[in-house]
Parts: structure tokens; sequence; C-alpha cells
């Protein structure tokens, strides 16, 4: 199987996507330079791929309205943080065209966007903004953490009839991983066991997911940890995870998202919904903190849940 | 005729920002201090990532993350600034250092902050796209394009509110022209007649998309027609040329007559981002070197016999000084300590 970035495994889902349906095409900005990197902008440009001015509502809006006459936009957002600029057209206008025309009119768009922190990159180049597009209806939310998972998100993202946020980390980029050729489709709400474990369920997604993975390592011989990787975080795959948790009985979230109403309060909430008898202690999420994300490293680090943290939170969760 | 003294103070305000902008890429790598998690090394690495990321670059210095250098530019921020007081306000981009240095900011605390230490413009919490000073009126540069430009607004707004005669000032780019901010804010400036000037520098490119796919009029300064305010455009390379133009626009704004457009026509002698990184078209870029506005100037004020070689020397050494005075007082800072973020996050 072959090994390759997490970005190229994107750019291949994007080729053959564009390959297989015509109607596919991208649009955004700087996006000959992001292509060139895939070779698909010498070849597709002008006709598939579209290099815009800096006008995040003008163009979200134009994939949305496209979109609804029968064309299929993968829209490009340069930083998560600049969907702010275009908030009308993603959340007022592509999640709700579909309900309010009575069906008349359906929105398949993937809105793609880099996102994260811990690049040192401040505060307006440093969110992962999953949570506003959650509390969204009519929008769907995944953020693929392995390059697999994200060549095969992406193939089914754009195969999806509905509007889909495609987040990807961006300290996920260059990280390697097997990648399978060919009709490769990750559905939407399906989650992942990354790691098998007993006594301890945590649900961790994108770049979060590496860290519970080094914490489940560190604790080897310890504590037996199991890492669930929901994937999509709309529609979420709640079977997957309450069997998780239904048999280790604790369960932690972790995201790099700010804690308050965040993913992993919502997982909390659908979790819980199903009944709390199952659970030896109560749920917890560890998110960033609540404060815009600070520039000086000492500062961003401090607001961002560590490996260290994870592993305290376990060791407290099991240990209690 | 501008005063001599204040030419001699635009020339070495311009060196100022030069050094600074070339000294920095000396203490920047985008990559290294990133909070990468994934170990080359699985033993080592477990306990380095218990421990949480090391910060054994704080005695060199290291500046991480994005930066925007104004080399090149430099003209238009001093241009503009010069008639401006500390009480006037100025906005910026995300390519602010020269902004920042323009409206008065201390170098040293401009190098602090990029080196994220407490004693940085902003204590280490905003970095390169995010410098403010209150005692200096910048609020800002800003990591979203276009942002800027209604926050202009609000200090103008705040001196007709008050009925005092401070000035603002929008610094944005051909990029930013295109957002709806843009449009936003230039009509509302001009229908309220508001104490604004917005400095356009179209230095050809937003990143790596040129003019040629962005505008479809290649003057940002005609769309000041549609709102019915004056609309300039300034060889953005000659500071007394840019001096003279937003002089004009700073009385008209001071006089109540509201808002003027001038569109500064310069160029960046590097790559959008990161430190000594090479222009995407590097013949252009040799041909826009030869109009470098520092030695434009220098070569001005000698025809002039305004200054001699040796009182440029000096004037290029004070701020060399100034640059080394500035790095030494931001290295021997610390780092600033986590504990200050109490009362940031609630």
């Amino acid at each position: 199987m072959p090994e390759m970035t997490y970005s190229a495994a994107v750019g291949q889902a994007l080729r053959e996507e564009m390959d297989r349906d015509e109607n596919v095409f991208l649009i955004g900005e700087d996006i000959g330079s992001v292509r060139q990197a895939d070779d698909l902008f010498a070849e597709l440009r002008s006709r598939r791929i579209f290099q815009t001015p800096i006008s995040e509502a003008g163009f979200t809006g134009l994939a949305a309205g496209a979109a609804a006459v029968g064309l299929r936009p993968v829209v490009e957002i340069m930083y998560c943080d600049f969907v702010g600029v275009c908030m009308d057209q993603i959340c007022n206008q592509a999640a709700k065209m579909r309900l309010m025309s009575g069906g008349a009119f359906k929105v398949p768009m993937v809105i793609r966007t880099p996102a994260g922190c811990g690049t040192r990159e401040g505060g307006h180049h440093s969110q992962s903004l999953e949570a506003w597009f959650m509390h969204t209806p009519g929008l769907k939310v995944v953020m693929p953490a392995t390059a697999a998972d994200a060549k095969g998100l992406m193939k089914s993202s754009i195969r999806d009839d509905e509007p889909v946020v495609f987040i990807q980390h961006r300290l996920l980029h260059p990280l390697e991983g097997e990648v399978p050729e060919g009709e490769w489709l990750v559905p939407l709400g399906k989650a992942d066991v990354k790691r098998r474990g007993d006594d301890v369920t945590v649900v961790a997604y994108s770049y979060a997911l590496t860290k519970a993975l080094a914490a489940a390592e560190a604790l080897c011989g310890d504590i037996s940890v199991e890492v669930v990787d929901p994937r999509s975080l709309v529609p979420l795959d709640l079977e997957t995870i309450l069997a998780s948790v239904r048999k280790t009985r604790r369960l932690l979230v972790v995201h790099e998202a700010p804690e308050r109403a965040g993913a992993g309060a919502e997982i909390v909430r659908r979790v819980t919904h199903s009944g709390t008898d199952f659970l030896s202690s109560p749920p917890r999420v560890l998110g960033s903190k609540m404060t815009p994300m600070p520039y000086s490293p000492p500062l961003e680090d401090h607001c961002i849940p560590q490996v260290a943290d994870v592993v305290a939170a376990i060791k407290q969760m099991v240990h209690a | 005729m501008v005063d001599k003294q204040l030419q001699l103070q635009m020339l070495g305000r311009m060196y100022l920002i030069r050094l600074f902008e070339e000294r920095l890429g000396e203490f920047y790598d985008y990559r290294g201090y990133s909070a990468i998690s994934r170990p080359e090394d699985e033993a080592q690495a477990t306990d380095e990532l218990l421990t949480c990321v090391g910060y054994d670059f704080e005695s060199q210095g290291m500046i991480g993350g994005a930066v925007h250098l104004s080399i090149g530019q430099e003209a238009v921020s001093v241009g503009v600034c010069s008639h401006l007081n500390d009480d006037d306000c100025a906005v910026s981009s995300h390519r602010s250092h020269g902004h920042a240095i323009a409206k008065g900011c201390d170098v040293g605390q401009a190098f602090a902050e990029l080196m994220g230490r407490d004693t940085g413009l902003c204590a280490g919490f905003g970095g390169s796209m995010h410098l403010f000073s209150a005692a200096h009126g910048f609020l800002g540069g800003n990591g979203i394009v276009g942002a800027q430009l209604p926050i202009a607004l609000g200090p103008a707004f705040a001196a007709r509110y008050r009925g005092t005669d401070q000035v603002s000032v929008a610094f944005f780019g051909d990029g930013a022209a295109n957002q709806g901010t843009f449009n936003e804010a230039v009509n509302l400036a001009a229908v309220w007649k508001l104490p604004v000037i917005f400095v356009c520098e179209n230095n050809l490119y937003a990143n790596a998309t040129p003019v040629a796919l962005s505008l479809p009029v290649p003057d940002v300064a005609a769309r000041a027609h549609g709102y019915g305010i004056p609309g300039t455009t300034v060889d953005g390379q000659d500071i007394l040329a840019v001096y003279e133009t937003a002089g004009q626009a700073v009385r008209r704004a001071r006089s109540g007559e509201g808002p003027t457009l001038i569109e500064a026509k310069t160029y960046r002698f590097q790559g959008h981002c990161g430190a000594a990184s090479g222009h995407q078209n590097p013949d252009e870029c040799d041909r826009w070197r030869e109009r470098d506005p520092i030695v434009l100037f220098e070569r001005r004020l000698a025809a002039e016999g305004l200054v001699d070689e040796a009182q440029m020397d000096q004037l290029r050494e004070n701020a060399s000084a100034q640059i080394d005075e500035a790095a030494r007082f931001a290295i021997d800072s610390s780092l600033t300590d986590p504990e200050r973020l109490a009362g940031f996050i609630w």
C-alpha cells in the first residue's frame, strides 16, 4: 500500500473525484500554488480550478449558488479563522437552501479549510471552528486525522448531497500514512477505533488524536486506553463510541478547540443521553482554555491540551 | 518645501524599518517552534511529550509563526504617518511592522513582541500580525484581510462624537480592496464624512495572486468615484510624493470634509511571508528594486544638497545601533509566563 502525506492524500482524492465527475470544481484563494503541488493546477486550470480574489463571501456564495444548479464545488477557505468573513453564505445560505425550498434545491458543496493551533501564528490563524458548524442545522462536519481517512472522507464528502465542512489540522499535513489505492471511500458518520483498550475510552479527533495515541502509549502497561476517532462530528457515530464506553466505563473527550460548548460537550451529551449507569466516573472534556490563542510559545502551549494533560486526566479518572 | 529636519527624520525612520525587517530574518524559523508532537525518536520523544514542548530557543531569540515584511514599502508608512500625532489612530494588515514603527512604536518592544517576550508591545500575546500600541494610537495589524477597514472608522467616529480633530488611517492592500468590508467601510465613511484616510498599498500581489487576476480596473483609487470621495494614485516609492498626497488627505479629514482614498503604487522586495523569501516574479522584483524608496530619497536629498554622505552614514549607523540595542533588549527579556494569562481566561 502506498505511503503518502495527508496533503497528498487529499490531493489524490480531489483528482480522482474531478476525473470521475465533470461537475466537481475547485475554487479559492491562491489555489494555483496550493494545487500546484498535486500537479492538478497546470492541467486543469481555467477549466476546473478557479483562483479568486480575496472575497470569501463572494466565492463561497458563488459556490452555493452553483451547487444549487447542479455543480459540485469544493471551496477552499485558506485558514479556518477566515470563515467569519463568509459565515452567512455557509450557515444562512448553503445550510438552509434545501429546507427552505422544500427540497427543490440541494447544495452539494464541500468547504475545505486548514485549521488548528500550535503553529505560533496568533489569534487570527489558530482556530478550529467545528463547533460553530456542528451547531448549524443543515451542515455536515468531518475532521479526518490520518492520510487514509482524509482521502476516503474527501471522496465521500464530495459525493454527499449536503454541504460538508471538511476541516484539516495544519500540523497533520506533512504526516505520512498508508493510503489505499483507487476507490477508497470512508463513509461519513463512521468512527474508527484507532487503539483497543479496556480501562478508559478516549474520543479524540484531528490533531488531538495524535496526542491521545501518544498518551495511550505512555501509559502502556499501567492503564489500558482505548482511543476512538469519530472522524465525522456531524453525523456522529454514537454507536461505536457508546459500545466503547459501555466496555471501559470511562469517557474522556480530547480536542484542541476551546472546551466550552465544543464537540466534546456535544459528545458527552449524546453518550449520557443513552444512560449513565454504565459510567463509573463523570465523563470529562479536555479542550483548550477559554481565551483567544496567544502568540508566545509558552502561552500557546499552556492553552492547548498537551500529551501530559491527557495522561493526567486519564490517571485522575482511573484512580478516582 | 518640506522642512529639512523632517526629511532627515523620515529618512532615519525608513532606515529603522528596513534594518528591523532585515535583522529579524536572522531569528526567524517558521517550523522550528511549532508544537509538533510527532516523535522522530519514540523513546526520547515520549519523555518530551510528557513534559510539554521545550523552550531551549529562548537564549537565541527565535521568532516563530508567520512574518510578512515591509521591505520596499517603507516610504508609504513613513510618508503617511509623518502627518500623524500619537492621538491619531492607524490600523493595518498582516504586513504591519512598518506601520507600527512609522507610527512611533519602540523597535525594542516590537522585537520583543516577535520573540514572544513579556516586554513586547503586547507582552507576547499578539505576535507579528497583531502589534498594538495604545500610547501611539496603533490599533493593530490584523490577520483577517480587510477586517481593519471598518475598525479604522471607529476612532474617526469617536473624534466626531467627542468634537475633537483626530484622524484615522486605514492601511490595506490590493487584496483587501476586494473584501466586502472595503465597500462597507468606504461607503459609511463617505456618507458620514468621517475623518478617515484610506491608504491602499497596491504592491501588485495578494499572496500569490497577481492583480491581473483580481482587479478588473488596475487602479483601486478609481473606486473612490463611486463613493463620491477623492481618490488619488501616488508613486509609493517616492516618499515626498506620498507625504504631499497624505498631507492633503489629512487636512481634508481634520477640517471635517470627510474621507479620502489614496492608492500608493508600491512593491515588496521579498515573498509574501517569511524572511529572505524570494519574490515569485524575480525579474519584475529586480526592476522594482531599482526604485528602492530609500535609495531614491538618499539621491534626492544629496542632489538638493540637504545631506552629505557622512550625514547619511551617521543616520544609518544610528538606526543600526538602535536595532542592535532592540534585538539585545528583546533577547535579554523573558518569555512571557503563562501566569499572565490569568484574567484573559473566562
